[in-house]
């Protein structure tokens, strides 16, 4: 059996924040997405309201 | 009678026309001149250029709708401005070249009482050798056809891939100066959905390469979001979603040169690298489109009205001082030309004041800095203040009337990251103000209550909503008005 190597440390990927398999699974979550889209269209109209 | 001659029909040419038509007394004439036949909406190009969408689903013919209105549409190109008129006339007039098939290269004189410049920019791919589809060796998604060429392109490799070869992908700025890291974004990982959706993703080394001195820049210089209990620099969710796709990312890169399968650029520390690839899509840097102008004696204004970089200069505060004094009070608020009050430039083709990223320069003296973006929300506005402004002018105001500051105003953007109904993603960001203002948000520049971003298939719903509003709203069919701009 092969031994799996050690993650190579310091390298450019090896910093950012990754995401969980949660947040990865909710991303595309039907019923938190189609709650998410009214939250985002709310957010974009308080916004207009504010530019104009 | 008034004539009011606009100069462009893009996203900023076209909403000034349209908000001209609803709100002009009939007696007034809207000219319209454009180069292009067909309007274009360019933040669903991406798509054309992964072969989502085609051509014709993102643009149609600018003289077929306009045929529905008052608005004389001319297919030209400005060549030169002539604000105190010419020795026979004091009117104020502007030079167009037809580009009308079997009128091409005819001249013609169109008198204005007011002119609105919203001629976008000119894709600059000759700032950088061996940069562009026509000349060079890079792709583009700058037009629907360039966007197309990308997507054909982009097959030939897919086959590639499938056939079991290993390609490099490159994707990001063409120049240091570049601008419009937006559409770069959008389109390296629409690159990335595609590959992962013809399970040829593990063949393809995919790599970002910008004139950001971190990702998550745009040019504004990044921005600040509160999110799980922190308040943190874009610049982490953006190095998140490139490694969570693994896209390697190179940044503070100005392209030098492109030979075939070979970027040359140089970054920030002064160092010089070469970077090979199979496919490539760069974004040019953006100039003037060239408008020259002549006062009434025939001598030269161009430099008294227009920026060196070729964008008209308007009612900003161009006095050059080193970025820690800059305000939020520089940007222009009634785009104004301050010269001859009869002239405004709106959209990508007024000129800012400045950049609104920090300016950096590397060892070498090189200029490494986005440029503003001024694209999208932002141009609509200004297009819809200018367009009342000229309508009170025309009633007896003595000054504009309406004002759209950048430092004002936020911005929203929805960056497709993978076009599909149920797997898709965007990630939708918004700003407030799109220009950081020190003075009132001390902190970051930035309202942070406004100011947010977040990735999830709601984005792409969105952004498939605003594809088809802003076209439907763009064809001026029944109702357009009351859609948001």
């Amino acid at each position: 059996m092969i031994k799996a190597g050690n993650k190579e440390p310091y390298q450019q990927a090896y910093y950012p924040p990754v995401p969980t398999g949660l947040t990865r699974a909710m991303r595309n979550n039907i019923v938190w997405q189609i709650v998410r889209f009214f939250v985002i269209n709310m957010k974009m109209l308080k916004l207009m309201r504010k530019s104009h | 009678m008034a004539r009011v001659v606009v100069l462009g029909a893009g996203i900023a040419g076209h909403t000034a026309a349209r908000y001209l038509h609803l709100w002009l007394p009939k007696a007034h004439e809207i000219v319209v001149v454009s180069p292009n036949p067909k309007w274009n909406w360019i933040p669903s190009n991406i798509w054309v250029g992964v072969g989502q969408l085609t051509e014709q689903d993102v643009t149609f013919d600018l003289a077929e709708i306009y045929k529905k209105t008052r608005i004389d549409f001319r297919q030209a190109k400005g060549l030169s401005l002539h604000p105190e008129g010419n020795a026979a006339s004091a009117r104020p007039y502007v030079t167009v070249e037809s580009t009308l098939p079997g009128r091409e290269g005819q001249l013609e004189n169109i008198e204005y009482d007011y002119l609105i410049n919203a001629t976008g920019p000119k894709l600059n791919f000759g700032a950088t050798e061996g940069l562009g589809p026509e000349q060079g060796h890079t792709v583009s998604v700058c037009t629907a056809g360039h966007a197309k060429e990308a997507n054909d392109k982009l097959q030939v490799l897919v086959d590639a891939l499938k056939r079991g070869e290993k390609k490099t992908i490159v994707i990001g700025t063409g120049h240091g100066t570049c601008t419009c890291q937006g559409a770069a974004f959008e389109y390296i990982y629409n690159v990335d959905h595609i590959l992962r959706e013809q399970g040829v993703r593990q063949q393809a080394r995919i790599v970002w390469l910008s004139n950001e001195y971190e990702l998550g820049d745009f040019g504004m210089g990044g921005v600040h979001i509160e999110r799980g209990g922190y308040i943190t620099n874009g610049k982490t969710f953006a190095e998140s979603l490139m490694v969570e796709r693994g896209i390697e990312w190179i940044v503070r890169a100005h392209v030098k040169k492109v030979e075939a399968g070979k970027i040359h650029y140089e970054t920030l520390d002064g160092s010089f690298h070469a970077l090979e690839f199979d496919f490539s899509m760069l974004i040019p840097p953006f100039s003037g489109v060239g408008l020259k102008a002549f006062g009434r004696a025939e001598n030269d204004l161009t430099a008294q009205i227009f920026a060196p970089s070729g964008f008209m200069k308007v009612d900003a505060d161009y006095t050059a001082r080193p970025y820690a004094d800059w305000s939020a009070a520089d940007w222009p608020r009634t785009y104004q030309n301050p010269s001859y009050a009869n002239l405004f430039a709106i959209g990508i083709a007024f000129a800012p004041p400045h950049l609104i990223s920090k300016p950096m320069q590397s060892a070498n003296g090189t200029p490494i800095n986005p440029a503003p973006p001024r694209t999208g929300m932002p141009s609509a506005a200004m297009a819809i203040a200018v367009a009342k402004s000229i309508r009170d002018l025309l009633n007896g105001a003595e000054k504009p009337t309406h004002t759209a500051s950048m430092a004002q105003m936020g911005a929203a953007c929805v960056a497709s990251t993978g076009a599909h109904l149920l797997r898709g993603s965007a990630a939708t960001m918004t700003v407030y103000p799109i220009v950081p203002d020190y003075e009132k948000y001390p902190e970051y520049g930035r309202d942070l209550e406004l100011t947010f971003g977040e990735i999830g298939l709601a984005g792409h719903w969105m952004k498939t909503l605003l594809h088809h509003t802003f076209i439907y709203q763009a064809r001026m069919l029944p109702g357009w008005r009351l859609l948001p701009d």
